[in-house]
């Protein structure tokens, strides 16, 4: 089992001379799981941008380490696994066809992979429509199948950025689920203004604080 | 991996072209269009091939400053570039939309090259080497709209933009190709046009091993 | 000390300007008293492509560092290189348009001076686009480095297209320098006082656009 880690040293982010937060520090290690709360554009997404190395800080640092070695920020994508609302995969290209590009670029072999989509397919009841492309599923489907994409590849660190937009009770209650299995494994970071996802993380953290 | 990310990317691009055939039917239309207009200003007047290469490679360079910038900046407006970098490194990307670009090139310039020697009477002496300076102005043509691509898909008034950073860029290289492309039609001996044939490939070389160092700049947010 | 070199610049350009204008030059075939604009014209096209490689030079440090110091460097060349080469190709033309009939006859030097004020155009229209200043900073930076491996090409390129009427640059094809000392003299002057009074206006210039993003709290 692999034992990851995530500090961020007083990083600041800043645009157009306008400071989103400022001196934000944390640290995490496998097993840890945090929200973030924040009302509508008070930088939650920011953050995350920054923490999965998306984006650069004016100042401070993010570290990544995997069994105790640094990762180079080049190579983080291989350790993460994102569900945004700025994320959206192929609409011209079918579900399981998306799931197929993405699993692929990230070196799964041909049988594992096969088996591991179809299982994700069915645990979210997406299975029947998988040969259609994007464009016809419904928002809520969609959200789904970025779920899946986020997670086939069980990442370190798992982030959700507004999981439960247009989710209905079934798609909130796999949320519940995946968030419940990444804890056990990696670490998870939620960033809500929801209250009812606060609980499925040990620490909370308001970005106000950091303004 | 990094050849077989390439290709993923690139397979990816083709199959969702095929399937929107967004750049493509548009793409076609322009070149419909330029042909036509080249035919009208023409008329029945025989030209020389001075002015008809320079014709020829106007009607290229609009055609590629009109469609190449579509690959990336469809990842921009769809917000699926995120999903991009989250699943593989920045090198697979550049090369697999280079690769796209320069398939979708060399499909319009054979359109484009069928058209204008059926309507203009265009006599080319020397096939061969034609052909050799046609594909090295090709890829050097690709190679930098691809970087431009990548710029004007980050910036405001996309359109507008990629012709005009584009063209500089390209000058050196126009000023070339339309040179070699005018000597080979004239049936210039191809090793006579070695000189203009370095000079297309070091083009190619350089804007090409520039675009792999730098684009890892463009494509992070 | 920065008061000194201020006047000695002034010192200096007044003098070229005098000096230049005022004092016989020898009788050079086919350009006589018009040679007197090499004392302008050379210096105005050899900082227009100065500041264009210092632009890029800065940008690579920007690319590197990510300080925003960089950005503003390199933007604050490109703007002062912008200027000289429309006064490179201003004073060119006005002298083409003596020696040659015309202002503007497509010679390879004088596609090549379009050229680069081509790219500067390109460089500002770019800048102009992008909103949010890392990103500007970011591309802007690309941009002008893609912009300056292509520009050797033209070495290459040009004679091999047509050939020039433009005069040598300094040195004729022999080798030898022709002018007699007191032109080389105004020559070599010019050439530095107008570079000193390009870096002079480039450290103005910067301080001017540190102040402004200052106010705007873009840096501290």
């Amino acid at each position: 089992m692999k034992s990851i880690e995530l500090s961020a040293e007083n990083i600041s982010k800043s645009y157009s001379g306008k400071i989103i937060f400022k001196n934000f520090s944390i640290n995490l290690k496998s097993g840890d799981s945090v929200s973030i709360l924040g009302r509508n554009g008070s930088g939650k997404s920011t953050l995350i941008k920054l923490l999965t190395g998306l984006i650069a800080s004016n100042k401070g640092k993010v570290i990544l380490k995997v069994n105790g070695s640094t990762v180079p920020q080049n190579l983080w994508y291989s350790q993460i696994g994102l569900i945004s609302p700025y994320l959206n995969l192929y609409d011209e290209l079918t579900g399981i066809e998306n799931l197929e590009f993405f699993c692929s670029l990230r070196n799964n072999s041909r049988d594992d992979m096969k088996e591991k989509i179809d299982f994700y397919l069915n645990k979210v009841s997406l299975f029947d429509k998988r040969n259609e492309p994007l464009k016809n599923y419904s928002s809520g489907m969609k959200q789904k199948l970025k779920l899946i994409f986020a997670i086939i590849n069980e990442p370190g660190i798992l982030y959700m950025d507004e999981p439960r937009s247009n989710l209905d009770a079934e798609g909130i209650d796999i949320i519940c689920q995946t968030a419940e299995e990444q804890k056990k494994n990696g670490i998870l970071i939620v960033a809500t203004n929801d209250t009812d996802d606060i609980q499925l993380c040990e620490k909370s953290i308001n970005i106000e604080d950091y303004k | 991996m990094l050849l077989k990310n390439s290709f993923l990317v690139f397979k990816k691009d083709l199959s969702s072209e095929l399937r929107t055939r967004y750049v493509i039917n548009s793409l076609l239309m322009f070149v419909l269009v330029t042909i036509s207009i080249i035919k009208f200003a023409l008329g029945d007047e025989k030209v020389d091939n001075e002015i008809l290469t320079g014709l020829l490679w106007i009607a290229i360079f609009f055609t590629s400053v009109s469609g190449l910038s579509r690959t990336f900046v469809k990842e921009e407006e769809k917000e699926t570039s995120t999903a991009l970098k989250l699943s593989t490194g920045t090198d697979s990307v550049i090369i697999g939309k280079l690769f796209f670009n320069l398939i979708l090139t060399f499909a319009l310039n054979l359109l484009i090259l069928i058209l204008f020697i059926l309507i203009t009477e265009y006599q080319i002496k020397n096939l061969s080497g034609f052909l050799v300076v046609i594909v090295l102005g090709n890829l050097g043509l690709v190679s930098a709209s691809t970087i431009i691509a990548a710029i004007i898909s980050k910036a405001n008034s996309k359109g507008t933009l990629y012709p005009v950073l584009s063209f500089p860029i390209l000058l050196p290289l126009l000023i070339t190709v339309i040179n070699a492309t005018k000597l080979a039609s004239l049936g210039v001996e191809t090793d006579k046009l070695f000189g203009e044939i370095q000079i297309l490939v070091s083009y190619f070389v350089v804007v090409t091993v520039t675009s792999l160092m730098l684009f890892k700049f463009i494509w992070e947010d | 000390m920065n008061k000194f070199i201020t006047y000695l610049i002034f010192i200096i350009i007044s003098a070229v300007i005098i000096l230049g204008l005022a004092l016989p030059i020898p009788d050079i075939p086919a350009l006589g008293d018009k040679a007197r604009v090499l004392y302008f014209h050379v210096p105005m096209s050899w900082i227009s492509v100065l500041a264009f490689f210092m632009s890029m030079w800065y940008s690579i440090r920007y690319l590197k560092t990510r300080d925003i110091n960089y950005d503003i460097k390199s933007f604050s060349s490109a703007q002062l290189g912008f200027l000289f080469c429309i006064l490179a190709t201003a004073t060119g033309s006005l002298w083409a348009k003596f020696s040659w009939g015309s202002f503007w006859n497509w010679d390879p030097r004088q596609t090549s001076i379009f050229i680069l004020l081509l790219i500067y155009g390109a460089y500002f229209a770019l800048r102009s686009a992008i909103e949010s200043e890392d990103q500007r900073a970011k591309l802007s930076s690309v941009y002008a480095i893609i912009a300056a491996v292509t520009v050797p090409f033209f070495v290459f390129i040009m004679p091999r297209i047509v050939e020039s009427l433009h005069p040598d640059p300094i040195i004729n094809t022999q080798g030898k320098i022709n002018m007699d000392s007191s032109m080389l003299t105004i020559f070599i002057s010019s050439l530095v006082g107008f570079t000193m009074f390009y870096l002079w206006m480039l450290n103005l210039k910067i301080r001017i656009e540190k102040l402004i993003y200052k106010k705007l709290s873009l840096i501290e």
